[in-house]
């Protein structure tokens, strides 16, 4: 593989990092953040779960983005994945929760325009609607789970000791299920933009099993990811874990609960496939951005709480990183694409 | 490994619950000798029994601060409870100490041997006896913030009412004890005893108001 491939690579793999480092604290900043779960735990059972998520599942979410815009050059989709990579990294340094998701779309569009090719305003408008139904539908899934699990606790009259070790390993257990959601649903804002220029071959083991190239690439990506776990995203764990909202564990529970069934909705080929089978709208398989969805599942349970105990200016703080983002996404792919183009001769579109 | 760690998560967890029940069965066994011990004392004075009776609140008491350490170094090493692990210390710590009060009455009465007149004997006997009834209502107060959290207000409500009982009792007593003929220094004496039989009540009350805030505080 030629040098500059692997240099191209890197754009995707420092998105990957910037996911791992933000988003995919989601899934764990709850339970990290009320000190349920340790955080090497999480980030070893996150790292796990997201490059499965991303084999096993990944592929649904990427043909939609792909259909967005197909990126045809290797260094356009360098360009995308580095500013959308930038964007999230400097709204991660703020310890905002951002999405990966709404960078990429904008980066993406950034391409469109700067390259002239058309944007496709059907799946535009279905993505950017879910931007708006993910933190929603998480805000309900998370009230009705809250209020089962009260109920439940209500009954069940558990030692306190014993109520921490089953939330404890309901916390792991749910945010595995969150983690494989992450990577299934989100894999394709890491190397969706690669996907039609892989750089990798087919690999066949004994006629058997097939190892594709796009398998390969969601490997790639699922790694980036577990590195930016690791490495990044403690910070933001703190974040989602206590300043929006103090959280009881179980409460914690409901929200990565809430958060993982959005994100596998949008991901599930099968649930998808089923729901059209039963002549019921098929749901469209969109990269959603796991930050809105434990947001909105926060928010939801203050809601149900009575609203007085959410810090509303925080929340007012995330959302404006979340309109800020795809424009600052869309603004920086715009400047990577001119640099590329016109200081270093690379071609950006065919 | 995965389902042995497991195994050993859920079945030290129970070991810890043993131990919490076990400091709740003996702060209130230590109350169920204390009950026994007054009139004892009242009736026969420093008796085999009675030295037999302290010893046994003393072992008891050994027991109790063991478990505390114990529990104590769990919380911690275990990292468990971690949103609720101060305020449950804490709750231990309170309640050791209310069984060292039990234990500190014993000793005064078996070192300073107070004389209290015949006619004293019911109001001393009625007043340890309602202090135990509050310690009691105490204890199930503690089980239900550890296993039945929405009991916890109707159990901290008796221990205030046992808790006024207690203040009644003692005016009166302390009253009747100044309005006698026996000396000053005797009155005092007295006093001294039915006082520190009453800071039992008022500790379990404050012990009870501080578990009604822990039990806000663990509600989802």
């Amino acid at each position: 593989m030629d040098l500059i491939i692997i240099i191209f690579l890197l754009g995707g793999l420092f998105l990957g990092w910037s996911l791992g480092a933000n988003d995919a604290a989601n899934v764990f900043g709850t339970a990290v953040g009320t000190r349920m779960v340790k955080f090497k735990t999480a980030a070893l059972v996150c790292s796990v779960f997201v490059i499965l998520g991303a084999i096993i599942s990944g592929a649904g979410t990427t043909e939609t983005l792909g259909k967005l815009g197909a990126i045809n050059a290797l260094p356009g989709a360098f360009a995308a994945c580095v500013a959308a990579g930038l964007s999230v990294y400097i709204m991660t340094k703020f310890g905002l929760p951002v999405s990966t998701t709404q960078a990429i779309v904008g980066a993406i569009v950034g391409w469109n325009i700067y390259t002239g090719s058309s944007i496709n305003i059907k799946i535009l408008f279905i993505i950017l609607s879910t931007w708006v139904l993910c933190p929603i539908i998480a805000a309900l899934i998370a009230i009705l789970f809250f209020i089962l699990t009260k109920q439940i606790l209500r009954k069940c009259n558990w030692h306190l000791l014993r109520l921490d070790a089953y939330t404890r390993t309901a916390l792991l257990i749910v945010g595995a299920f969150g983690a494989y959601s992450l990577g299934a649903n989100n894999i394709a804002n890491v190397m969706g933009v690669f996907v039609p220029i892989s750089p990798f071959t087919d690999i066949h083991f004994m006629n058997v099993f097939t190892f594709s190239s796009k398998e390969q690439l969601f490997l790639l990506g699922g790694i980036a990811i577990a590195v930016g776990v690791f490495t990044y995203s403690k910070k933001v764990m703190f974040t989602v874990g206590n300043d929006l909202l103090k959280l009881s564990p179980q409460a914690a529970f409901v929200v990565v609960l809430a958060h993982s069934i959005v994100l596998f909705l949008f991901a599930s080929q099968g649930i998808s496939n089923f729901l059209h089978s039963i002549n019921l709208p098929a749901i469209p398989l969109v990269p959603v951005s796991s930050s809105q969805a434990v947001v909105g599942a926060v928010i939801g349970i203050g809601i149900l709480k009575g609203g007085k105990e959410v810090q509303w200016d925080i929340a007012g703080k995330i959302s404006i990183g979340w309109f800020l983002l795809p424009v600052m996404a869309a603004l920086i792919s715009f400047i990577i694409l001119f640099v590329l183009q016109n200081i270093f001769n690379q071609t950006v579109h065919f | 490994m995965f389902s042995f760690k497991t195994k050993s998560l859920f079945g030290q967890t129970k070991q810890h619950e043993r131990q919490i029940d076990q400091f709740v069965d003996i702060l209130s066994e230590v109350g169920l000798v204390f009950k026994s011990i007054v009139p004892l004392y009242l009736n026969n004075g420093i008796t085999d029994k009675f030295d037999e009776m302290v010893k046994q609140v003393s072992e008891m008491e050994s027991k109790a601060d063991k478990i505390t350490k114990d529990v104590e170094r769990a919380l911690y090493e275990e990292s468990l409870i971690p949103d609720a692990r101060s305020d449950v210390l804490r709750l231990l710590e309170h309640m050791d100490e209310l069984i060292g009060m039990y234990q500190g009455n014993c000793y005064h009465f078996s070192i300073q041997k107070p004389d209290f007149p015949k006619e004293f004997h019911k109001d001393l006997i009625s007043l340890s006896e309602t202090a135990v009834k509050c310690v009691e209502s105490l204890c199930l107060t503690t089980r239900s913030f550890f296993r039945d959290i929405k009991s916890v207000s109707d159990n901290a409500h008796k221990v205030t009412f046992y808790e006024k009982e207690s203040d009644k009792k003692f005016t009166s007593f302390v009253r009747r004890i100044f309005d006698s003929e026996l000396h000053l220094d005797q009155k005092m004496h007295l006093r001294y005893f039915v006082e520190k039989i009453d800071r039992i009540c008022d500790q379990a009350e404050d012990i009870a108001d501080e578990i009604q805030i822990y039990a806000i505080k663990r509600s989802m």
